[in-house]
Order: C-alpha cells, then structure tokens, then sequence
C-alpha cells in the first residue's frame, strides 16, 4: 500500500517553485484561478501534473477568450487551463494573457497528448499560436477559411429579413432563388 | 466516349491530370504512404458506421490501419458564437442542438453554468426533476448508442427493440416540454413548468417493464460468440493513455479508471442517491458495452429513488431578477409586469468574470466555460464536449487493427458528431 501525499496548496507550492512565476491569483464561487506568464506555461502545468501533493493530472479543457474591444488585463486574449486532479478531487484554472500583436502560447502537448485537438481548435476560432505544436492545422473551419470567427470583432452574419419593401433588393444578390 | 474494351495497363492520361499532391500530408502518415506501399482511403464524411459526419483518412497496409487522420468539422454549426449574442435564458436554446441524443445534459451543463455565474438557487424540486431527466437522458442515449454500436458490428434486430423503448422516453420528454428531443426544459433557476400529471404514472410503468428490456439486450448480445469475437481484446486503451488523451465518461471506466463526476463532484443534488459506477478492467469494446448497460441499470435505480422522494414546492427558483413570473401574476402586480419585460427583452446581467462546471453527460464530461461581460449577454461560452476528445483518440484505439474493427471501435466510444463541433 502506497501512501499518498498531503494536498498541497497549488498556490503555495507553485511560488515555492516558480518564484516569479505566479503573477496573480483569484477566487471567484470557490475557483480558483492562478495567473501566469506565457512563457511559465509548460515548466508550470508540467509542476501541477507530477509533483505529489498536487497531481492535476487530466487537462479537462483549453478555454481561450478574447477581451475586446475595451480591456483591462495584462492582454487582448486570455488562455485557460482547466486541470483537474482526480487523486485529490479538485479543480484550478491556470489563465494566461497574451497580447494581439503575438498571441504565442507554447504547446502542452508533450505533458497532455489530448491537448492536441484543443490547441487546435483555439487556434482556429481565436487565432492563438500554440509555440511548437506538431500539427497546427484548422480543426473545425475548412483550410482556406479566412479569419478567426470566435474573435469579439468577426461579425456574426445573418440574412437580412425579407420585407415587401426590401424584396426586390434582396433577390439580386440571389440569384438562383424562385420569386 | 472512351473504349471500353481497352485493356487498361497503367495509369491512362485521365489519372496523369490529377492536380493534388500527398505533399500536405507528409509527416501525418508514414513515408510508406508516399512510394504507394501502404494505401490511402478516404472513409466518410457520409459513412453509415461513422455515426454522422467524421471523415477519416486511413492508411492501409492490407487489411489493418497503419495510421488514421480524423477529420472534423462538417457539423460546426457557430453554436457558441451564437450564444455569445443572445441573453442567457436564450442561449439554452442553442445547447441543445449540440449533442442531439442527450440535449438535457447539454441544457444542464450551460444552465450550471449561468447559476454558477450569477449565483441563482436552484429549489429540490427542481434538482429532483432535473436528476429524473438526465437519467431518462441517460438511458435512451444509450439505447441509441447501443442500437447504432449493434448494427454496425452486424446484430440487426438489436437496433428495432432499443429505438422502440426509446420512442417511449421521447414521449415522456415530450409530455414534459412538448417536443420529444429539443426541449430546453432546462431553465436558469430550475425547469420550465411543473411535471404533468400524466407524467409519473407513464415513468412508473416505464421503470416496471424497462428491466426485462435491457434482459432482452443481454440475452442478444452478452454472451453471443460472435459478438465476443468482435468485440474481446479490440480497440484496447490503457488507463494512463486514455487519461493523457482527455478520455472520460464510461469509455474511461472501461479501463477501470473510477471516475464519475455525479459521485466526485456532485451537482443537482447527485450526493442523495444510491448508485454504483461500474468499472472494467480490460477497456476493450466488450467492457466499454458492459459498463453502459450496467449504467442504465444504475439510472433506472436513482430515477426509482427520486421519484419516491419527489420534493414538493416550487419547481423554478422565485428570485424574480433571474426568473420570470408566472403569467398568472401579471394581471395583479405591476412588480411582476416590470420583471416580465425586463427579462423578455434585455435578460438578467451576469459578473464579468469566469465559470468552468462540468457534468457527466451519457459519453463523459461536458464542461461549460462561461465568462460574463457585466452585460446581458456572455463574453464567451465554450463547451469541452467528450465526443470531441474521444474523436482525437479513436486512431489511439485502431492503429494496429483490421479496418473492421475500426467500426467498432467507433461505435464503443458513442461519439455524436453535433457533440464534436458544436
């Protein structure tokens, strides 16, 4: 029988070993987020999965969100780590900002293999660069889709509702509609 | 117009024309894909076994799978993009068009959400209602998870007996909300209206003869030779690999991993009930089939004890900034008529801040990120969907197995591909 390790605070254990890596925590309905810098991302998430006492050891989710127009965080674009850990039975979102001219997060997919697909996908719809990802093709949207359409400033698109005096205006641009 | 009778030696100039190159897909498949030693077959998008859209790019050397490429997308609907421009109780709408075999697990997972958010009580009745609900969800997406896995590996009758229990659960979901599948009878603060008085006694007979049902499956399948041959010893994944791909839901704990979110972090009040979460060992399709019909066993179970234990009271939270009132009231109290517009037309405004819930839906953990603007309407949903990461290990599973094989393994994951790409 193998003992199994104290809970460690992740907080504590994180400044203990990363000193300047934790820029910021928060405690929102009993969430805890831990606020880090691009660059800490892989040492850190890498710390959280293998140190006994912490074990957050299955990535439930990469979260991206895009903060503009008008923001006041480190940056336009926030990444979030969803780990959870199972041995201890709790969750922390570990939450990076990055900036619009280079949103460059390193890639965890030699920690969490499953991170694959989920970078990609944030890199389709948010337009985040996962540094070193082996494959960071478009998941969802076709290849030569122009664009990334979860960013706050690609417009949502929709048909312009047909009104008896718009009609006319409306069926030019359609042209393989039957009036 | 061709010759036909031409004896056909070689390529002819029609095959020279082709303008594609395998260029894009160096490094995704082996170099042996590039001389012509191994095969290239393109399975899909509109394959019966693929359950929906997935497209998938195998490479064969003969008959097994050298290397598999999935490939999503065909289904993307804008889902959250959409949410992001409708007010919170609007939103529900959307969720349930993305995993359409279990929409109230997708309603529970937002609406979690948005009472986490905001901070919105949720009374017992409404948590027993929402319990019966998923279970009953629960169950007839298994049944159709099981009808669609037993078709694909040949069992034809399988398929008939489990959509003709399942029409029953519809009819239930639809004396509840008044359609059979998309209901949104999920709503923030509780449930859309009170259980209908025909609604238990259909349920109660339902959990009498539903037993010998899945008895009728077993006896089908369980033990049939052929179904073991197909099914013992494939698609195996380990644990820790399953784990480190972001496997959950029953597929994981057919590799024995004991991880359930309704005992782990109960919500919806999952802590008052009595169930067991069955456990595989060799997490091979047979016990990934196995853990699922002992799960509907476990539903029925818990649906018996909240149906003995229904809680009286109101079945949507009274905090009339979140809820609307009852039509009822807008005739006495101009209170209630001020609610009633300001909820229609604006919504209720929710924290700028962030919100990650996950539930155990019938494939695994869908887990809602909802981040609020301060306004009435989201900033970002985003949903992590099981389908989505079970998808990104199927070639994990397959690598190494005869194409046939493939459709099961697809099958055992019960993938739903409006689930992948939302």
């Amino acid at each position: 029988m193998t003992t199994i390790a104290e809970p460690l605070d992740p907080v504590v254990a994180l400044k203990g070993a990363f000193p300047d890596a934790v820029k910021d925590t928060k405690t929102f309905r009993d969430e805890l987020t831990i606020i880090i810098e691009p660059q800490d991302v892989q040492p850190v998430l890498r710390h959280l999965r293998d140190t006994p006492g912490l074990i957050y050891n299955f990535l439930s989710d990469i979260s991206p969100v895009d903060y503009y127009p008008d923001y006041d965080r480190p940056g336009r674009f926030g990444v979030s780590y969803h780990l959870y850990s199972m041995l201890y039975n709790r969750r922390v979102r570990v939450k990076t900002f990055v900036d619009e001219d280079e949103p460059v997060v390193p890639t965890v997919t030699e920690i969490w293999p499953g991170a694959n697909w989920l970078e990609r996908e944030a890199h389709d719809m948010m337009g985040i660069v996962f540094d070193g990802h082996p494959d960071l093709r478009r998941l969802l949207m076709p290849a030569d889709w122009d664009g990334h359409p979860h960013r706050r400033d690609y417009p949502l698109g929709y048909e312009t509702i047909q009104f008896s005096f718009n009609v006319d205006e409306i069926m030019k641009h359609k042209p393989f509609a039957k009036s | 117009m061709a010759d036909m009778t031409a004896p056909t030696t070689g390529p002819t100039t029609d095959m020279s024309e082709w303008q594609g190159s395998l260029d894009e897909l160096r490094g995704l498949v082996s170099d042996r894909a590039m001389t012509g030693e191994t095969m290239l077959l393109n399975m899909g998008p509109h394959h019966p076994s693929t359950h929906g859209v997935l497209r998938l790019l195998l490479e064969l050397d003969g008959e097994e799978i050298v290397s598999c490429l999935p490939d999503v997308g065909f289904l993307h609907t804008g889902i959250e993009k959409n949410i992001e421009d409708k007010t919170y109780e609007k939103g529900v709408t959307l969720t349930d068009r993305m995993d359409y075999l279990a929409p109230m697990s997708n309603n529970m997972a937002f609406n979690l959400a948005i009472e986490k958010l905001v901070d919105l009580d949720v009374p017992p009745r409404a948590q027993a209602i929402r319990v019966i609900c998923l279970e009953l969800t629960r169950i007839q997406s298994h049944l159709v998870w099981l009808a669609t896995h037993a078709i694909d590996m040949g069992a034809m009758s399988v398929f008939l007996y489990c959509f003709r229990e399942r029409e029953r659960i519809l009819d239930m979901f639809e004396m509840l909300s008044g359609q059979r599948m998309m209901g949104s009878y999920f709503r923030p603060g509780g449930v859309w209206r009170d259980l209908r008085p025909e609604f238990l006694p259909t349920l109660e007979e339902f959990l009498a003869d539903f037993p010998g049902k899945i008895e009728d499956y077993e006896k089908l399948l369980t033990s049939n030779p052929l179904w073991l041959d197909r099914t013992q010893g494939v698609g195996v994944i380990e644990p820790d690999v399953a784990l480190a791909w972001g496997v959950s839901g029953p597929s994981l704990r057919g590799s024995g991993v004991n991880w359930d979110i309704r005992k782990a972090m109960p919500y919806s009040g999952y802590e008052n009930y009595e169930f067991n979460v069955p456990l595989g060992e060799h997490g091979d399709i047979y016990d990934r089939y196995i853990i699922r019909i002992q799960e509907m066993r476990e539903s029925l179970k818990i649906i018996h004890q909240a149906v003995d234990n229904l809680p009286d009271g109101p079945f949507r939270s009274e905090n009339r900034k979140f809820v609307p009132p009852p039509r009822t009231e807008l005739g006495q109290s101009m209170e209630a008529v001020i609610h009633h517009f300001k909820l229609w037309t604006e919504g209720f405004s929710a924290p700028d801040e962030e919100v990650f819930v996950a539930i155990e839906s019938p494939r695994g953990e869908i887990g809602c990120y909802l981040h609020g603007t301060g306004g009435t309407k989201p900033r970002k949903v985003r949903f992590k969907t099981p389908s989505f990461m079970h998808i990104q290990a199927i070639p994990v599973m397959s690598e190494g197995h005869m194409i046939a094989d493939l459709v099961g393994v697809i099958g055992s994951v019960d993938i739903v591909l409006g689930d992948c790409d939302r």
